[in-house]
């Protein structure tokens, strides 16, 4: 059977939920192990026992996080070799991207990002020019290396708790690296990030300003707040909640869109929405070719009526 | 580059022509490659040269030596991307083009523009976009370093040289979702930069007029010590199998607020499930 190599690099007090669904995309591809690049606690590591992981692969030094990336690629690299895994699945981020780039040049080995199905053969499904195409492709050579879109596969019930085995890799760090000099954490919202969010609240413009009716609804909602670059642009809100070209791309269950006139750098950030709800005062605006449900009207009144009526019926 | 003093900066600015994303694109269906009608220089390069052109401009400016060398790689109309970049500010040209570079992945675009910036180089920096537009894997910078075996600093909201004696150092700020980071690295190096790095520069008519007088070298992939099948389809680890334009979405119902227009919205929520 397969080896399927899960890169896992959260390791917070327990495994978020793209995590789990990585987990349970590998069961369904071979038998699952795992390369963990951070520090875990005994907790996060009997939750990955739970999916059946006997093996645990973890770098001989901390000093893999201190360099850019490169520490990481050395360390899965050599986890890879092991192990002798066949698939290497991991998360969609930059960063995660960036790491599977440098695996594949090391290994020899095909990279496919972004990747929303996947079948018995191998074969990835992704979306391209942001959402327009769907592009079906193949690894040729080497390791299957994919990077999974968040919120695509389902996440499995894991069995009981097991604590895995520790495996301790050899790293040899790089001698020409970019070093991690500090960090500055940001304030925490306590809504969900905006890749894994169910729901997202997204505003422009026409926000002029004041997001507050946005994160009223989205707190409702139990969801993100998100943004145009316009918004972000304008200092309104932070760059990271930025959608569309340049920003994220993200595919909820529901995304909200108010004074945002959805230009084609911004539709490419969210038109694989599962469904679409538009608010705009400009009845012009092309958000309203793409919305399920369009409202021409004013946000500052339809947002706050919404999410009072949402409170209303106890929702 | 050898009328350039030694402590002047080489810099590399990677810039690529893609389809302009205020027009439909499209993928071919003879061979499953873009189709590059209606293209421009990457809005997203031109931060890019925008971050070497400040450098220079730090740094003592046009006297003090330093070069930026704006580079890309694809078919004959590819070369347009160049052109801009020259008329923006950049001081010369490469272009690698080649019919066996057609259909390259990633990885196979990361081989062929290593051979070509060893060819060309060396550079003290490597600057690139954030991502393509068009592709938009973001793994060629990543492939790139790790084949010239550079520090790789990728997505910098910001950008710094200290010169030293031992040569220069670069000071980046990269921002993520919950957390702020600070770089540091010894040139050389690569860097890609994001949109929020500084606000690119437009094409004045002096730089226009001076562009027609810079070099531009052509090269080809044997110039590079490359052959055909070490890119394109078949120096490629991935292949595309197919290519379909998603079915457009359909208009749903749009209503114009009459006073109960928030309320209509969570009817319409509750209907779909979504509460």
């Amino acid at each position: 059977m397969t080896t399927v190599l899960v890169f896992l690099d959260h390791a917070g007090a327990s495994l978020a939920k793209s995590e789990r669904e990585l987990l349970s995309l590998g069961g369904t591809l071979g038998d699952v192990v795992v390369a963990l690049a951070g520090d875990a606690d005994q907790a996060y590591l009997d939750g990955v026992g739970s999916y059946g992981v006997e093996e645990v692969y973890r770098p001989d030094s901390g000093a893999v996080s201190d360099v850019l990336v490169a520490g990481k690629a050395a360390f899965l690299t050599e986890a890879v070799r092991v192990s002798g895994a066949g698939i290497l699945l991991l998360g969609n981020s930059h960063e995660m991207k960036e790491i599977a780039a440098r695996v594949g040049v090391r290994l020899e080995s095909g990279v496919i990002t972004d990747v929303v199905a996947l079948d018995g053969d191998l074969t990835a499904t992704k979306a391209d020019f942001a959402g327009s195409y769907t592009v079906s492709c193949r690894v040729t050579t080497g390791v299957t290396i994919l990077t999974v879109k968040p919120n695509t596969f389902e996440a499995v019930e894991a069995g009981l708790p097991s604590a895995p085995r520790e495996v301790q890799i050899p790293v040899e760090i790089p001698p020409a690296v970019a070093r991690i000099t500090g960090r500055t954490d940001k304030p925490v919202s306590g809504r969900p990030e905006l890749a894994e969010a169910r729901v997202i609240v997204a505003g422009g413009r026409g926000v002029d300003g004041n997001f507050g009716p946005l994160e009223d609804l989205a707190d409702a909602l139990g969801g993100a707040v998100g943004a145009s670059r316009a918004a972000t642009d304008a200092g309104w809100i932070e760059h990271s909640a930025q959608i569309g070209q340049t920003g994220k791309t993200v595919s909820p269950q529901l995304y909200i869109s108010a004074g945002i006139s959805g230009a084609i750098q911004q539709k490419a950030g969210m038109q694989t929405s599962k469904v679409i709800v538009a608010i705009n005062k400009d009845a012009d605006s092309p958000v309203f070719e793409i919305a399920d449900f369009g409202i021409i009207g004013d946000l500052f009144t339809v947002l706050p009526q919404a999410t009072e009526e949402i409170r209303k019926r106890g929702l | 580059m050898d009328e350039a003093p030694a402590q002047g900066l080489r810099i590399a600015v990677l810039v690529k022509h893609v389809p302009d994303a205020q027009f439909d694109r499209h993928i071919s269906g003879d061979d499953l490659t873009t189709v590059r009608s209606e293209s421009i220089l990457s809005e997203l390069d031109e931060y890019a040269l925008e971050a070497a052109l400040q450098l220079v401009e730090a740094h003592g400016g046009a006297g003090a030596g330093h070069r930026v060398t704006a580079i890309t790689m694809g078919p004959a109309g590819a070369v347009a991307a160049v052109k801009k970049s020259l008329q923006i500010g950049a001081d010369d040209g490469v272009h690698l083009t080649d019919d066996a570079l057609n259909g390259s992945d990633a990885s196979a675009t990361s081989k062929a523009l290593a051979a070509l910036l060893q060819r060309v180089g060396p550079f003290d920096l490597i600057l690139t976009g954030m991502a393509s537009t068009d592709g938009e894997t973001s793994l060629v910078p990543a492939q790139l370093a790790e084949r010239l075996a550079l520090p790789q600093v990728t997505f910098a909201a910001s950008l710094d040289l200290t010169p030293g004696d031992g040569g220069w150092t670069l000071a980046a700020r990269r921002d993520n979702d919950t957390y702020a980071e600070t770089i540091e690295a010894p040139l050389p190096a690569l860097v890609s930069v994001t949109d929020q790095i500084n606000e690119p520069r437009y094409p004045n008519f002096k730089g226009i007029m001076a562009a027609k007088k810079k070099q531009i070298q052509v090269l080809s992939l044997s110039d590079v010590g490359l052959q055909a099948d070490d890119v394109g389809r078949a120096g490629s680890w991935t292949t595309v199998e197919a290519a379909a334009p998603r079915p457009p979405r359909s208009q749903g119902i749009v209503i114009t607020d009459e006073g109960d227009a928030g309320i209509r919205l969570v009817d319409f929520l509750a209907g779909q499930k979504l509460l």
